[in-house]
């Protein structure tokens, strides 16, 4: 019972991670209908100029603050720069434009902060441990749940997000209405090249970090958008929860840790066979 | 996506010029340094590979991410079966290819029901979880577990007074030929027809009699046939399988491969194999430090001069030097 509560909650805490990157993912497809391979390589890229930053003795939570104002901006450069040229290209061009956006952040990283394995600092002061979950699980627990009502309330709240909102729905209204739909494109990116980074930061000090340390998490990630539904955000945060508790309890008990990515895979065809639509996701009818 | 096209006569140069290319192709291994025709094996290997790819995403329409799953079980199954029941090389390539229209067909039932992007997140989970699929421990006393298996290389048959890297390029190119005839056949015809009719309209498809779930599998389980005697034949060149050579990494090159070499072509594979071939290595003799940065590069670059592909920009090149001439 200990180690079945211990796996549980260790879950959770992983699920947060998946959360947030589904919830980029998601943020992405909604507003472009295209999946952003190259999510994880923005977040990794991210998470190595905040170790940048501590190593130079800039206090934690500061490095934080400017890798996801990098995060930011990266986010909103790539798309304004490279995703633009491609509006009206076929599905297949996109993915390959994502790949090669992944191959170059991939390399980019490798070539300035090395391929070696390194430590990453956690900020929870190991008193905030408790029987089950570890200071950093439970501080990474709770960042998650703050992004998470950031985000909402970003959304809900300002009119910038419900204008964010409008252009991902209706394009053409929207522009009518007067509101600049490629820049909310552009800032829908920025966010969502955020989100990332805080998934990364938080998953460093559990997975160290290296350049392809996003690859398992990423493919998590989907598996959380397609459980929760691609077109529903809270849908993928809420899936990346159970993402996550389904990941380490299959890995304790059913599995192994050796076949833990296959379970990903698992969950995705099985999700996409029985419910294509996801758990919160709306079926999309269309016309013909 | 291109709409389906009564068939266009034949341009009159295309046959002369297929002609010399496989003149020019057969005679390449009497010429070259011994890398250099490593190298080409590696390029007839891969447009096998991607022509495979291509019958599924170009053609049909379907988007697989994973197609080294497919290559790594082509070169598996040769490995296993050379040197766990010491049947001749030759006779495994028509049985590696058996195995994976096998296992493509099954994996192209629940994928049925998955269009686009969909089916582009699961194979790319597929491709994800190769590596730790294969490295599996209850499949060890097969596969060879992490260290991987040897794969031996073998003398030229008949008496050829030929050097088994030499056999083995024209053995494939000979496989290829076969191949590429048998693909060009399946999609010039009806066969053919039905397929981009289903890529471009399945309901329209449908209404026409097509049985969809019944092409769609059936293309899936051929197009991983084709990428499986690929990943068999590459067994034979690299005389080594390991998990770790059949990464997310490979499935991602085929993918880069077809699409930049033009989808929906047959001629497309070949440029597609010489892209992931050669552009690499020369992205590395342009910078050390940054390979992949420079590879990324070029494939936005290519995507952005040229959104079909090479081949759709030599269509297209072509077109324009005909008008005018």
């Amino acid at each position: 019972m200990e180690t079945f509560l211990h796996q549980l909650l260790s879950g959770l805490a992983n699920g947060g991670i998946y959360a947030s990157i589904g919830l980029a993912l998601v943020m992405i497809f909604q507003a472009t209908h295209h999946i952003n391979f190259a999510q994880g390589e923005q977040a990794m890229f991210s998470a190595y100029i905040s170790l940048t930053l501590i190593q130079m003795g800039v206090p934690y939570w500061a490095a934080f603050l400017i890798a996801l104002a990098f995060a930011f901006v990266s986010g909103v450069a790539l798309e304004r720069i490279i995703i633009r040229q491609f509006d009206n290209a076929p599905v297949l061009t996109v993915v390959v434009v994502f790949l090669g956006m992944l191959f170059i952040i991939n390399s980019l990283a490798g070539w300035l902060f090395t391929y070696n394995v390194q430590a990453f600092p956690t900020p929870f002061p190991v008193g905030l441990g408790s029987r089950y979950l570890s200071a950093h699980e439970i501080g990474m627990i709770g960042v998650t749940l703050v992004t998470l009502i950031v985000v909402y309330a970003f959304f809900r709240f300002t009119p910038l997000g419900l204008a964010m909102r409008a252009a991902a729905q209706n394009p053409e209204a929207s522009r009518l209405v007067g509101i600049r739909v490629g820049w909310m494109l552009a800032l829908g990116w920025g966010l969502a090249g955020a989100i990332g980074a805080v998934a990364a930061i938080m998953a460093a000090p559990i997975v160290y970090i290296e350049p392809n340390m996003m690859a398992g998490i990423l493919l998590y990630g989907f598996a959380a958008a397609l459980l929760g539904g691609i077109n529903n955000p809270w849908g993928a945060a809420i899936g990346g929860f159970i993402v996550g508790v389904i990941e380490n309890l299959a890995g304790a008990y059913v599995v192994g840790t050796e076949l833990k990515l296959s379970v990903a895979l698992v969950i995705i065809i099985v999700v996409l066979v029985t419910r294509p639509a996801g758990l919160f996701g709306k079926t999309v009818v269309t016309r013909v | 996506m291109p709409v389906v096209k009564a068939q266009a006569a034949r341009p009159p140069w295309q046959l002369p010029a297929v002609i010399v290319l496989l003149v020019v192709a057969a005679i390449v291994p009497f010429v070259v340094s011994s890398f250099h025709l490593l190298q080409l094996t590696m390029v007839v290997i891969y447009a096998i590979a991607l022509l495979g790819l291509n019958i599924l995403t170009g053609y049909n329409g379907q988007i697989s991410l994973g197609h080294g799953a497919f290559y790594a079980v082509g070169a598996y199954t040769m490995a296993i079966l050379i040197e766990r029941a010491g049947m001749p090389y030759w006779a495994i390539v028509p049985i590696a290819g058996a195995v994976c229209f096998v296992v493509g067909f099954l994996f192209g039932l629940p994928a049925l029901r998955l269009e686009g992007h969909y089916l582009a997140l699961s194979t790319f989970a597929l491709a994800v979880a190769t590596p730790q699929l294969l490295k599996f421990h209850s499949l060890e006393k097969w596969t060879g577990g992490v260290q991987g298996t040897f794969v031996p290389g073998f003398d030229a048959p008949f008496g050829l007074p030929l050097h088994w890297d030499q056999w083995l390029y024209l053995f494939s190119l000979f496989i290829a030929v076969v191949l590429f005839l048998v693909a060009w056949n399946l999609l010039r015809g009806s066969t053919g027809i039905a397929i981009t009719a289903i890529r471009d309209h399945p309901i329209a498809a449908r209404t026409m009699g097509i049985n969809i779930a019944m092409y769609k599998s059936l293309t899936f389980g051929v197009s991983a046939m084709y990428t499986g005697i690929a990943g068999a034949l590459g067994a034979l060149v690299a005389q080594f399988v390991s998990p770790d050579s059949f990464t997310i990494f490979l499935s991602l090159s085929l993918l880069v491969g077809a699409v930049i070499g033009g989808v929906a072509s047959i001629f497309g594979a070949i440029f597609g194999a010489l892209f992931i071939e050669f552009v690499p290595n020369f992205a590395d003799q342009i910078s050390k430090a940054v390979t992949w940065a420079v590879y990324g590069s070029f494939m936005i670059a290519f995507m952005y001069l040229m959104p079909n592909g090479i081949a759709g920009a030599l269509k297209l090149l072509m077109e324009k030097l005909r008008r005018r001439g």
